[in-house]
């Protein structure tokens, strides 16, 4: 998410949307990859908490949110279990606040249980500085104390800057800093796909 | 560079109004949670400069910048050098020297704010709480924050705003917010308190109310300004609450939805009945906690990021007084705090 490219509602002045001054986007995932990289997650997720009873989804917005929803979905079709699912917005906790112009907020709406000792999976749609994450689980600690926090993201581009990991991935996607990486989804751009394209004025 | 202050509701566009009323619901939300406070904020410096009386709009700033984790330091004109006789310039440069990253200013004059924020005094962020009989623009933001909360939207909305109109700074700065949002303001007032050129403001006004009321979606009640009341406006209160006081019979010709307001301090028995005030209908608590929220948004905006998100003015070609602000108040001048005629 900190690729400036994928965080959409950034506003006013904030970073390039779907669509901004790149060059050409090759798809590196098409609609079926990331419905399969999903389904596989939502398995994984399954399998490695043991039937995840106790798990909550929390998807960072504005696609990590989506892709929560969709994983919670998943699993309900999967094992017939209703996970609870919401979102945390992470913009008040970002370290990189002042380096651009003050954002528009992204609804925080934590699920009625609370994440009090519960198993929390943070979902995002790419981990790049790993900064994003650094971000939510200072929100997290604002929250409530679970009693586990894992990771879920659709992209792995590499980069970190940070000792985070994820604990999920639907593609790990090795990429040059002056590369970007951008995920479109169905529910805010139409379809489904991840594109790998070059920052302009990267050579 | 660009400068950053909120000095009036005239200088905000639709879209930076939406934005700190949407930003605002998101941090009503906050409220609800255990720990009540954002870490955005943290190692800035908040003055809040009361020049000027003032409980709910203090202490409302105060808890905004607190829940953003900001320094506040409060600094009133009562137990400061202020009441020896400083200059509100050596007042602002001392609040420069300490480094306050904004001024929350309230001023009894008219253009108080933004003498502050032009003069060249300071280098912060000026955020206008309230001058003279000027503007209030953090007040006409939590009205509309709480007129949105209350009916959806309010394009298309109609809205009355009565009573001492000639001494609101509130009446002022929410004629602007709410014509730019959309809404058809009502301004009723005796003609004694109706501010000299108002049919030049962006709404309609009437001497009477009880024909405005059966068509409006809100009713904001304004304070009857008694302190700044150098002359007879009226013949007596009890004419002036029978005339334009909202009470039980009045609320009944309100339609089903509408709701009533008032900004606070209320004049109960004379502008607004108790049972009115108590009422379901009544918004004044309501107001009270969305102040919080709208202020946290406002500061968020302001100093949250590397430039202003809302209210930027160019260095060079500031925002002039007279330009923006068809009023019955000369912003850049400083009147003594009373009647603007």
């Amino acid at each position: 998410m900190t690729d400036v490219s994928t965080t959409s509602g950034a506003r006013p002045g904030g970073g390039p949307g779907p669509g901004g001054p790149t060059g050409p986007m090759r798809a590196v995932l098409d609609a079926a990859a990331v419905q399969r990289a999903l389904t596989r997650i939502a398995h994984e997720i399954l399998e490695r908490t043991q039937g995840a009873d106790d798990a909550v989804l929390l998807g960072i917005p504005t696609r990590g949110a989506h892709l929560a929803a969709r994983l919670g979905a998943q699993i309900a079709a999967v094992e017939g279990l209703e996970l609870p699912v919401g979102t945390l917005d992470v913009t008040m906790y970002r370290d990189d606040l002042r380096l651009r112009p003050a954002r528009a907020l992204g609804r925080t709406e934590i699920p009625a249980g609370g994440v009090d000792g519960r198993l929390v999976v943070l979902v995002d749609d790419v981990l790049f500085s790993g900064r994003t994450i650094r971000a939510a689980l200072d929100a997290l600690g604002d929250i409530g104390r679970p009693r586990a926090v894992q990771l879920a993201v659709l992209v792995d581009r590499g980069h970190r800057e940070l000792p985070i990991r994820a604990d999920y991935v639907g593609k790990n996607l090795p990429t040059a800093q002056r590369e970007t990486v951008q995920v479109r989804l169905a529910e805010t751009d139409g379809q489904d796909a991840v594109l790998l394209g070059v920052k302009e004025g990267a050579r | 560079m660009t400068r950053r202050h909120l000095l009036s509701t005239a200088d905000l566009s639709a879209d930076d109004a939406t934005l700190i009323l949407d930003t605002a619901a998101e941090l009503a939300r906050l409220a609800d949670r255990p720990i009540k406070k954002l870490p955005t904020l943290r190692g800035r410096t908040v003055v809040n400069l009361f020049l000027e009386d003032s409980t709910r709009t203090r202490i409302s700033f105060e808890t905004a910048a607190k829940r953003l984790s900001a320094d506040v330091i409060n600094f009133s004109a009562k137990g400061s050098s202020v009441s020896k006789g400083e200059s509100l310039k050596d007042t602002a440069l001392t609040l420069e020297a300490m480094g306050a990253d904004a001024v929350v200013v309230r001023h009894w004059a008219s253009g108080g704010a933004h003498r502050l924020a032009h003069a060249g005094w300071i280098r912060g962020t000026v955020v206008n709480a309230g001058d003279g009989t000027h503007e209030h623009p953090t007040q006409a933001l939590l009205d509309a924050y709480t007129l949105r909360s209350r009916l959806g939207s309010l394009d298309g909305r109609r809205v009355a705003v009565v009573g001492d109109v000639l001494h609101s700074r509130v009446a002022r700065s929410n004629v602007h917010l709410l014509a730019t949002l959309g809404a058809e303001v009502t301004l009723v007032a005796p003609p004694t308190l109706m501010p000299f050129a108002v049919e030049t403001w962006p709404c309609a006004y009437s001497y009477e109310l009880d024909p405005v009321l059966p068509k409006v979606d809100a009713v904001m009640m304004l304070r009857v300004q008694r302190e700044r009341m150098n002359q007879a406006y009226f013949p007596t209160e009890r004419e002036y609450a029978r005339r334009y006081g909202v009470h039980a019979e009045r609320m009944a010709a309100l339609p089903e939805h509408a709701v009533v307001m008032h900004p606070g301090p209320m004049n109960r028995g004379l502008e607004i009945s108790a049972e009115v005030a108590d009422s379901a209908r009544s918004t004044v608590t309501e107001q009270v906690a969305n102040g919080v929220s709208v202020r946290m948004a406002v500061l968020y905006l302001l100093l949250g990021g590397s430039e202003p998100a809302i209210g930027t003015e160019n260095e060079a070609g500031g925002t002039q007084p007279g330009a923006t602000q068809a009023g019955a108040t000369q912003p850049g001048g400083t009147q003594e705090g009373g009647a603007a005629r």
